[in-house]
């Protein structure tokens, strides 16, 4: 979608692109690969195990190893790395290079270049941090995005539960990300619909102002419709203590995997110190 | 009155107000054990509101609800022992299957109710096996709701309540917004429920299906319960169906001369809580 493009146009049109996401993502964990066919437990817990290792490893080998790691687990569980993944390190890349650009010239150590016109001073330690600081990021989300993507959300809120995440937390979850889509859907609607009837193009306070004016509309049908819903649940019985299904059977390629995690995460912490 | 069997539900002089805006004002009604009723109005006649509170989801601000011979107050529902009771023997079906399908799959939709029973988890699992199968939804079990059809998702409602077997089953605007075989179908379930013993009360403004899914016709307006008997009776009534709003008549221009002789009845639209 064009910078230029109209606001409603624009808006519409990021409202549009985050449903065919998530119905990407819907259709990527039904594919038969490889973190597909495991329990959502082992998943979320050796992926997340995998995650947090990133964040303390101290080597840019195990780093990149790591890293690695990632993208042959999404390619081994057919995901289309670069529709799927591409925009997640780009976006990384982004955020996390502008926090890391002024290291390589602030952070004290041996000089490896001058930057060009200025002069100012590049530093192999400020290389160094600054390449820590987005591989992390990078690698991270990765690990974080393989589960989502090769996972249903309702397995991994059940995982949740099955690793002891409170009952409260996990149906807050669930409902919120079975209503976000409803919401999306509600928003892209009454943007249409404004679109549908308007003549030329909006001022940018105009448009602001519209903006504000439907986020105010969706606020009171979300309202609205979180009172209906909490009296279908109490319809059904529901009396402040939801009592959800869990139901995974753990086989012996799960353990496998989960050591294979395991022994991943180790050779990063540990291995060539 | 249709139907000789007891009261399942009794109300006397009811009142209930949104924030000062009347919705009952003065009900007055009885619902026999095992009939099939279906509840006419226009928008705002109180249809929804009524059966809010036959669901003890909100209750009398004055005069009396019974359900099952019991006074329906929020008091009495305090206590889990009759809540759980109350919910096992009364479903409501919502008007609009989004506010109801609040789970991420299917099966969990389904389980929702039996599970807050506190039923065995094998029993859970039979049930909802049962239900979807009943309602041909075995195959979208793992689907999350906000994938599905409209009509799929008022079957997965359906289902929802009914795996608990109620023996009253409440439905708000059962064919609202459904293409005409998810219609069909829902009307086809309705009159299978003929004569199961079940009662089941239909809140309505789609006068083309009342002769096929109710026994007793009671014509709302206002808040208050202006009419009640046999379908046809109450169908052939045109003066009562133009005041209720249900019916009007409606200008034609036949060979150059206009006319508005017709009386046209109400078809199937959306309609708000009221």
């Amino acid at each position: 979608m064009s910078r230029r493009a109209p606001l409603l146009e624009r808006m519409t049109g990021h409202l549009l692109h985050a449903l065919d996401h998530a119905r990407l993502s819907d259709d990527l964990t039904a594919r038969g690969g490889f973190l597909q066919a495991l329990d959502p437990r082992v998943k979320l817990g050796g992926l997340l195990g995998l995650a947090v290792t990133v964040t303390a490893v101290h080597r840019l080998t195990a780093l990149a190893g790591l890293f690695l790691a990632a993208v042959l687990l999404a390619l081994a569980s057919r995901l289309p790395v670069g529709r799927a993944l591409g925009p997640l390190w780009l976006g990384i890349l982004i955020f996390s290079g502008a926090i890391a650009l002024p290291a390589p010239l602030l952070t004290p150590g041996d000089v490896v270049a001058h930057l060009p016109l200025t002069g100012w001073p590049i530093t192999a330690q400020g290389l160094r941090s600054a390449a820590f600081l987005i591989g992390r990021a990078e690698t991270a989300a990765t690990f974080t995005t393989l589960l989502i993507l090769t996972t249903p959300w309702p397995h991994v809120l059940k995982a949740m539960r099955a690793l002891g995440v409170p009952v409260v937390v996990v149906a807050i979850f669930g409902m919120t990300h079975r209503y976000i889509f409803l919401f999306l859907q509600a928003a892209a609607q009454m943007f249409e619909a404004r679109r549908s009837r308007m003549v030329g193009r909006l001022t940018p306070r105009e448009g602001r102002r519209l903006a504000v004016a439907t986020a105010g509309a969706l606020l009171g049908r979300a309202i609205e419709t979180g009172n209906e819903v909490h009296l279908a649940m109490i319809s059904r019985g529901y009396r402040g203590e939801p009592r959800l299904m869990q139901d995974f059977p753990t086989r012996p390629r799960d353990w496998a995997a989960l050591a294979g995690a395991g022994s991943l995460a180790a050779l990063a912490l540990f291995g060539g110190a | 009155m249709v139907g000789f069997a007891p009261p399942v539900f009794q109300m006397a002089d009811v009142h209930y107000a949104y924030h000062g805006i009347p919705a009952l004002t003065g009900l007055t009604l009885a619902i026999p054990r095992g009939q099939r009723v279906a509840l006419l109005g226009a928008n705002g006649s109180g249809k929804s509101t009524l059966l809010r509170l036959l669901d003890g989801l909100y209750f009398a601000q004055s005069g009396r609800v019974a359900a099952f011979g019991q006074m329906l107050t929020e008091a009495a529902l305090q206590d889990e022992d009759t809540a759980i009771a109350f919910r096992r023997r009364v479903g409501l079906v919502f008007q609009n299957p989004d506010v109801q399908l609040f789970n991420p799959t299917v099966l969990d939709e389904v389980a929702f109710g039996p599970l807050q029973m506190g039923w065995p988890r094998d029993e859970v699992m039979t049930r909802v096996a049962r239900a979807l199968e009943e309602f041909g939804l075995t195959a979208l079990k793992d689907r999350p709701p906000h994938r599905l059809s409209g009509g799929e998702k008022k079957r997965v409602a359906l289902a929802s309540v009914l795996v608990l077997e109620p023996e009253a089953l409440l439905l708000d605007e059962p064919t609202a917004a459904l293409d005409p075989k998810s219609a069909s179908d829902m009307v086809d379930f309705l009159i299978r429920c003929q004569g199961t013993g079940r009662t089941v009360i239909t809140a309505t403004h789609d006068l083309d299906i009342v002769a096929d899914i109710a026994d007793l016709c009671v014509v709302m307006k206002a808040g208050r319960v202006v009419a009640q008997g046999a379908p046809r009776a109450i169908l052939n009534d045109a003066a009562l169906m133009t005041d209720a709003h249900l019916a009007h008549t409606h200008l034609h221009i036949h060979h150059g001369h206009m006319h508005h002789s017709h009386h046209h009845l109400h078809s199937d639209t959306e309609d708000p809580p009221g």
